[in-house]
């Protein structure tokens, strides 16, 4: 294991990084809108997001991303292999999140929402600028959490050909018959990273405005 | 284009087969899992605080490296160690010990929502050890790990997946070669990803189940 062979992992985090903070933002857009729809009212809505959730959090994710992989072509839409991971991985997280955010909203004060309309909010409106915002912030740990998550699954997406850190790791390992030394490093460099991440999520925690009182 | 599933199920014994690899390991690996990560707990409640700090190391590289790496590192770094397995073995191994991190947590928790005035009182009253552990920890602590346990169980069902690339005969492996075979890889996928939902919903059906079971028994 030289210095040149750890390089090369380091460098494949960086993919691994920018993979996964993309899904985890895209993600969460989705898991939005997956909550709008589950509270708008709409029985169509309501269910279809239902289905949704229940499906991406049902089905591994490797099984997902060769679906995906897989189906695309067939259906006559070839992506990248990066844009196919980006799919895969901010569709289950989506997911995964419209799940933890439901606490969240279900935790929001009638009374808040009861006043927004009063002041002329519109459903919409009220949604958008009240209720989301303290989902957020109530849900924020859980929003750590699935950003580590996130991180290690993201291992996955070698399957689509994407090289990241896990991908590298194997290519280095099968072409230096080191595989010990160098699966070992990556792991150590995921492990740095999500320590890293929940150290910020500790700090951004704290940082972030208190929760409102009932 | 048309999609055509009886290729697919035209393999149903093959599936199957797959299945029930998959269901084993999961079943398997899952309970050894879970006793691994209570004894564990166990270990960090009452082995004072040199055993606590040293199991709590293995513990956080756990549950912060990938899974695929886990198995990666054992299955393909092993033989260099003389640590040559099985698919099979390797598979069931790395799924109890990558559990296991998780379940230590679990029960760590549970062993703190017990009031510690509750394990004085069963000192007092001259209960020893394991009696205190069978009779007053676990019991009191059943319901809060419950939620959790079966969560992590789903969870764990769903990392088998991933043992098909270490080779393990399991459902995914099983699936993508009857795809592949029968040049019908997206059916293939679907039918897979479908019986995985199922499995899952099930589950998780179970697990809610067994919990409200719980509840009323503790009540």
């Amino acid at each position: 294991m030289t210095w040149k062979l750890f390089s090369l992992l380091l460098e494949a985090s960086l993919m691994t990084i920018f993979v996964s903070t993309v899904s985890i933002l895209l993600g969460l857009v989705m898991a939005i809108i997956l909550s709008g729809l589950r509270m708008s009212g709409n029985r169509v809505a309501y269910a279809g997001a239902g289905v949704f959730i229940s499906f991406f959090r049902g089905v591994p994710l490797l099984v997902q991303l060769l679906l995906i992989f897989n189906l695309l072509p067939v259906i006559g839409i070839t992506l990248p292999s990066l844009a196919t991971a980006i799919i895969g991985l901010s569709l289950c997280t989506a997911a995964y999140q419209a799940e933890n955010l439901r606490g969240g909203f279900e935790g929001v004060a009638p009374g808040l929402i009861e006043s927004a309309e009063m002041a002329g909010f519109t459903k919409v409106q009220s949604f958008i600028w009240i209720r989301t915002p303290i989902a957020l912030r109530v849900t924020f740990p859980a929003l750590v959490n699935e950003a580590i998550l996130i991180l290690k699954a993201s291992s996955l997406v070698s399957v689509v050909g994407l090289i990241e850190l896990t991908k590298m790791a194997q290519n280095l390992s099968a072409s230096t018959y080191q595989p010990l030394p160098i699966f070992a490093s990556a792991g150590l460099i995921y492990l740095a990273i999500n320590l890293v991440v929940a150290w910020i999520g500790r700090r951004a925690e704290n940082a972030l405005p208190g929760l409102p009182s009932r | 284009m048309s999609f055509d599933f009886a290729v697919i199920l035209a393999k149903l014994p093959q599936i199957l087969s797959g299945l029930g690899v998959t269901i084993l390991i999961w079943i398997a690996g899952t309970l050894a899992a879970a006793v691994l990560g209570f004894v564990i707990a166990t270990l960090r409640r009452f082995g004072g605080r040199p055993v606590d700090v040293l199991l709590q190391l293995p513990i956080e590289v756990l549950r912060g490296t990938p899974f695929l790496v886990q198995i990666f590192l054992l299955y393909f770094g092993g033989p260099y160690i003389g640590l040559r397995l099985d698919p099979w073995v390797a598979g069931l191994l790395g799924i109890s010990i990558y559990g296991a991190a998780y379940y230590a947590e679990i029960f760590r928790a549970g062993y703190q929502s017990v009031p510690p005035g509750h394990v004085e009182a069963a000192e007092c009253v001259g209960l020893t050890r394991n009696q205190i552990i069978t009779a007053i920890l676990l019991p009191e602590m059943a319901l809060l790990v419950m939620p959790p346990s079966i969560n992590m169980a789903v969870i764990l069902l769903k990392e088998t997946a991933l043992l098909s690339l270490i080779t393990v005969p399991e459902m995914t492996m099983t699936v993508q070669a009857i795809g592949s075979q029968q040049y019908a890889f997206v059916e293939a996928l679907v039918i897979l990803a479908l019986v995985y939902w199922a499995l899952v919903e099930l589950a998780n059906w179970l697990g809610r189940l067994a919990e409200r079971n719980l509840s009323k028994l503790s009540a």
